[in-house]
């Protein structure tokens, strides 16, 4: 429970250095970035909005840093991130909460399969090592070193170009479906996700699948691995004792690589026109919409927080040792 | 091991003993020579040199456009070896150019992360006490933050309309690519720093920097490489991942700003594939050869992890069965019939 509460305390400690780094963002820019682009916006906006703008920013007004900083935590706490420039006149919240449900349904999937899937192949290449299993290692590497969007584009071009099997845009046809709790819909979402899903599947495999046979082949070299075997017991049953223990560093591992998957996820989603997160972040770079940018990275950082404090949850319940340590 | 401020309890046997032999042992460092290390290593030679000659023998200048009478990219030739782009440049030149950046971006990546990690890592593990708590925090807040937004920012510091350095966006993308390098060598600093031959040294009066530099450090070699191998990998992919994202000038040629244009030209619905196929599989193939060579390490660290301890012809001079059942494994090849091969298991 003690390492629970440090792990939580830890995060909050990250997750204000995020915040603070994402005060700086925008200030930090060369040129006065920030002042440039609301001169640009003046003609299309009201004046108010600018007022508002400006004074999020700290641009013409003459209050010192420390103000401007206490006046950002006040609208962040409001859950007020100021309005989105590229998408006026709506709210950087409402632009996030619109894509934030799809990237995280399509991330989360994608990584769940993916950890699923590579830790089985894990297993099996582990266990029969020295087959012809093991050419699975630098094939899937290979699909690790290619750039996420890479793929990503390789696989609209053979299975929604040349094929047609697929949609290559899009989350959902919008001229066939509604939104809604019916089969017809939900079926759409999943056939519209299925190419980017394979994607981060392709792509991320590599690393748990690695990561447990290396893991895997360690641990069958154990006493109690070869006592079960000695005992006659059903190599099914032998292989779980040795998983089961081989699977922990993977679960620590998952701090480090859901780093990269979301990054990659991003990348995967401007590619496929998927209306997530990462679409967005490729607009508010365009158009050089700092509120919406800076609305991104906070949620972002978050969201791979809550992912590595899910991460650690889960480590803590497979784990009898570090109950007891506590 | 942890105490408490690393990421989690247990930590990847990355870190074996094996790799904690003293100085001696280690300067002798043997790549096992499979062939996934051979195959890493010819590729990486290869891709190597390409970045050395790429720029001198490229037959034209890549933002030069050759005709200005057809808007369509035109197919692999005799004149144009990889076809052309829509304004008619020269793919085969953009790729010869775009290399040695997409190399020099990466290396300089690698190097300045691995500096990075090293120093911040075995600081962090050879002091203790307060210092040790803070260079973890800092370690593991750079381990959560996301890269791909921090890159986007910083990439705003880079000159817009004029060439940018290749150093610089290799610094920046250094500074988020330091923190899983020193997370690891911490964690093997920490067990080294209680052997007998380090404490023997503190005891005689040895100074800090030299017990670090002529006892420890020799002691993390190998993940020292192979965290910089890492950090390459990641070096590669982020800058074309930046330049695709059209945050790199889209006049400073590299893998990714060829991947950039292509994208914004639709080149992969249109069928222009050597337009865009190229310089993806070329970044791919990049990775797969320092992948590959990672592997060879993670073998020396760790030699349990050679897939198959004999081949079929030594399997069969010595008797041995090919495949070991559990509880063995073979970690020395019998070199020659002189050195008895049954005796290997036991020794």
């Amino acid at each position: 429970m003690i390492l629970l509460l440090r792990r939580i305390g830890f995060y909050i400690l990250a997750a204000l250095v995020a915040i603070t780094l994402d005060f700086f963002i925008p200030r930090l820019m060369p040129g006065n970035a920030v002042a440039a682009a609301l001169a640009n916006l003046r003609s299309q906006f009201t004046p108010a909005t600018i007022k508002a703008l400006e004074l999020q920013y700290g641009v013409g007004t003459n209050q010192s840093l420390w103000s401007q900083y206490v006046h950002y935590w006040d609208k962040l706490l409001h859950g007020d991130m100021g309005i989105s420039t590229s998408h006026y006149p709506a709210t950087v919240t409402s632009v996030i909460s619109a894509g934030l449900p799809w990237t995280l349904g399509l991330v989360g999937l994608a990584t769940v399969i993916s950890f699923m899937l590579g830790t089985l192949l894990g297993i099996l290449v582990a266990w029969r090592r020295g087959t012809a299993l093991d050419n699975l290692l630098p094939v899937m590497t290979f699909f690790q070193a290619a750039p996420y969007f890479f793929l990503a584009i390789v696989l609209v071009t053979v299975f929604s170009t040349k094929l047609g099997w697929f949609p290559a845009i899009n989350a959902y046809d919008q001229t066939l479906v509604t939104p809604g709790w019916n089969w017809a819909y939900i079926s759409n979402v999943l056939y519209h996700a299925f190419l980017p899903a394979l994607t981060i599947v392709l792509a991320s495999a590599a690393g748990w699948i690695v990561g447990m046979r290396n893991v895997m082949v360690t641990t069958m070299d154990e006493d109690y691995v070869l006592v079960a075997q000695a005992k006659g017991l059903p190599k099914r049953r032998v292989i779980s004792y040795a998983a089961r223990n081989a699977i922990l560093p993977s679960v620590t591992g998952f701090s480090l690589a859901i780093g990269f998957v979301v990054s990659g996820a991003l990348l995967t989603e401007i590619v496929f026109s998927y209306p997530g997160i990462g679409y967005i972040l490729q607009q508010a770079v365009l158009e050089r919409d700092y509120p919406l940018l800076q609305g991104v990275f906070l949620i972002i950082t978050f969201a791979v927080l809550t992912a590595n404090l899910i991460a650690d949850f889960a480590y803590v319940l497979l784990d009898p040792r570090t109950r007891q340590e506590g | 091991m942890a105490l408490g401020t690393g990421v989690g309890a247990a930590e990847v046997p990355l870190v074996t003993e094996d790799t904690a032999v003293p100085a001696r042992r280690v300067r002798r460092l043997r790549i096992p020579r499979s062939p996934k290390v051979l195959i890493g290593l010819g590729m990486l030679v290869f891709f190597v040199l390409l970045g050395v000659i790429g720029p001198l023998v490229a037959p034209h200048d890549p933002s030069a456009s050759l005709s200005t009478t057809n808007g369509t990219p035109q197919p692999p030739s005799a004149a144009h070896w990889l076809g052309t782009t829509q304004i008619q440049q020269d793919v085969l030149s953009q790729m010869l150019v775009g290399g040695r950046s997409t190399m020099l971006v990466a290396f300089m990546a690698g190097l300045v992360a691995t500096a990075l990690s090293v120093i911040i890592g075995v600081s962090a593990g050879y002091v203790s006490g307060l210092a040790d708590d803070l260079l973890s925090m800092l370690i593991n807040i750079g381990l959560v933050l996301p890269a791909l937004p921090l890159l986007i920012v910083m990439t705003g510091f880079l000159p817009k309309d004029s060439n940018p350095s290749d150093l610089l966006i290799g610094l920046i993308i250094a500074v988020t690519g330091w923190a899983w390098g020193a997370r690891v060598l911490r964690v093997q600093t920490l067990s080294l720093r209680n052997r007998d031959f380090v404490q023997s040294a503190r005891i005689i009066g040895e100074r800090r920097w030299r017990i670090i530099g002529f006892e420890i450090l020799p002691g993390l070699v190998p993940i020292i490489a192979s965290s910089f191998l890492f950090t390459v990998i990641y070096g590669v992919g982020t800058y074309t991942a930046l330049a695709f994202l059209g945050l790199i000038n889209g006049t400073h040629w590299s893998w990714g700003t060829i991947l950039f244009w292509a994208q914004s030209q639709t080149a992969a619905q249109n069928g222009y594939w050597w337009w865009w196929v190229p310089p993806g599989l070329a970044v791919a193939l990049l990775g797969t050869a320092l992948a590959l060579l990672n592997f060879g390490i993670d073998e020396f660290i760790n030699p349990r992890l050679r897939s198959a301890g004999l081949s079929r012809r030594q399997a069969k001079k010595t008797g041995l069965p090919r495949r070991f059942p559990l509880g063995v494994t073979p970690v020395a090849r019998p070199r020659d019939s002189a050195f008895p091969a049954a005796e290997e298991p036991g020794s």
